[in-house]
């Protein structure tokens, strides 16, 4: 190791020390919107505007509510309007408000063994692969996504009795390494999926039904239940977010020429 | 087929750029573990030889507990620590969940059974070799813990290789409690997680490659500087 690399890292340290003195606050955030890059792109100029800096926790939704509910985070930025409206109602948040939208796909291996491709709706394609006994993973972690896969299926598979339903208990992106390596198919939001480098010959077989329609929204943890939280800031963020400023932030966000999420605050 | 020459060519091109992200992340990881296993030797080395050189009653059930605790899994030892520093847990009034310092607890919690279990053993056998002429010499017992440590010093550098080892390569217990945040609790281990997770299997394979080349260079640098004692030892 050279004089310059021990050099680096000594800077490398000391700049962490110097992170944590500096005003923060915590959101504990679902991982699509954090693996996607949608963080580095705004955050940045958040801080430019308000001087505060954001520290993005990413784990799925069950967890993020979780957390948040237990007072470690100032916001919560998830997508599981239901959940979402508890939390609300159950005191832990001050209000939830729409930030932006974009949608879940149904991604597969190229050859379609189960023909997803030919059906019009997501209830459809889930029959034809049950029917066929085409192999699909579940995320079976409480995550948002998760919790949109379960209520699209007719019939709810039994993961204990049928061998081509598979609950991995993953987030996302393991769940989709887990998919292109089995061959099989599952449901992602088109976020990851779009930023995801380990595709293989998967493709997006179905899209564009309503029912894939997929909602984040934005919630202040509520200083009432959470008296140490640092409420204006994250108010503050959370205002930015839904204003003019982080709204076109937002739309300005693209991979490959292609739009992650649409804003959509009201 | 994945193509393992791009992960080697992208961990050359990481090292040789320089990238400032990269620095921070292997600056804070040599930091977090650095602290851990020298607050874990702090502990565990005087404790190790504590348990060599005492008979008391409930020793060998402490003996058996701390060679067990060897094996903790770090995702539990995360989750039990998270719920301890959560702000609903009771130390919350400390605000040290998602920082450094609480990674560096909880990678103490995983390396202190390693350096006592591993002292223990090396201090019992030297022990036995020398408890005659320190008896002899009518040591008392604060001495002969401290002859024997020093005595055992060379092979008790191994002990905290271990528990670097472990502390360098642990990820369960580092994500929960510092959150892998990036700029502020990012450190190599959760940095390939997040890649993998990511899709980007390149990039967390040669980021796992500078990672054993980092433990590479602290091993070869460590038993450097032991060999060239040992030597002095001989001829002295």
């Amino acid at each position: 190791m050279t004089l310059r690399t021990l050099l680096a890292i000594a800077v490398g340290i000391s700049a962490a020390g110097a992170a944590l003195a500096s005003d923060y606050i915590i959101v504990q955030s679902t991982t699509s919107t954090a693996n996607s890059g949608l963080y580095e792109e705004i955050l940045p100029r958040f801080r430019a505007q308000s001087g505060t800096e954001v520290r993005v926790v990413a784990v799925g939704t069950g967890q993020a509510l979780k957390n948040a509910a237990n007072c470690d985070g100032d916001v919560l930025l998830v997508h599981a309007r239901a959940a979402e409206q508890e939390f609300v109602t159950s005191g832990f948040g001050t209000a939830r408000f729409d930030v932006m939208y974009n949608d879940f796909v149904l991604v597969g291996p190229s050859g379609d063994p189960a023909g997803v491709s030919q059906t019009q709706s997501a209830a459809d394609a889930l029959d034809r692969i049950a029917e066929r006994q085409a192999v699909f993973v579940s995320r079976g972690d409480d995550s948002g996504t998760h919790k949109v896969e379960t209520g699209l299926w007719r019939t709810a598979p039994d993961a204990q009795s049928s061998r081509w339903y598979r609950e991995l208990g993953a987030g996302m992106g393991a769940t989709l390494n887990a998919a292109v390596a089995m061959g099989a198919y599952t449901l992602t939001d088109r976020a990851t999926w779009l930023s995801f480098g380990n595709r293989g010959a998967h493709q997006v077989l179905l899209e564009g039904d309503p029912a894939l329609f997929n909602q984040y929204g934005v919630i202040a943890v509520s200083p009432e239940h959470c008296p140490r939280v640092k409420a204006d800031a994250a108010q503050g963020f959370v205002d930015w977010l839904i204003g003019p400023d982080g709204q076109s932030a937002i739309a300005a966000f693209q991979i490959n020429g292609t739009q992650l999420f649409v804003p959509n605050a009201k | 087929m994945f193509d393992f020459a791009t992960a080697f060519a992208e961990a050359f091109a990481l090292v040789f750029a320089g990238d400032a992200a990269l620095v921070q992340i292997v600056g804070l990881s040599l930091w977090v573990s650095g602290c851990a296993v020298l607050i874990s030797c702090l502990l565990g080395l005087p404790l190790g030889a504590a348990l060599a050189m005492t008979r008391f009653a409930g020793r060998r059930a402490l003996v058996v507990a701390m060679s067990a605790l060897m094996g903790l899994p770090p995702v539990v030892v995360g989750l039990t620590l998270y719920l301890m520093l959560s702000q609903s847990g009771p130390f919350a009034v400390f605000e040290l969940l998602y920082t450094p310092t609480a990674m560096i607890i909880a990678q103490v919690v995983l390396v202190t059974p390693i350096v006592t279990t591993l002292t223990r053993q090396v201090i019992e056998d030297l022990d036995r070799d020398l408890s005659e002429t320190l008896r002899a010499l009518r040591a008392s017992w604060f001495d002969r813990v401290g002859t024997l440590l020093w005595e055992a010093r060379l092979a008790l550098v191994t002990a905290a290789l271990a528990g670097m080892g472990r502390a360098l390569a642990e990820v369960g217990a580092v994500m929960i409690v510092g959150g892998n945040i990036n700029h502020a609790t990012r450190v190599m281990t959760t940095s390939i997680a997040l890649e993998t997770s990511r899709g980007e299997l390149a990039l967390a394979l040669a980021l796992g490659l500078v990672l054993l080349a980092l433990s590479l260079g602290i091993n070869a640098a460590v038993l450097g500087l032991r060999d060239r004692a040992e030597h002095q030892v001989a001829h002295g």
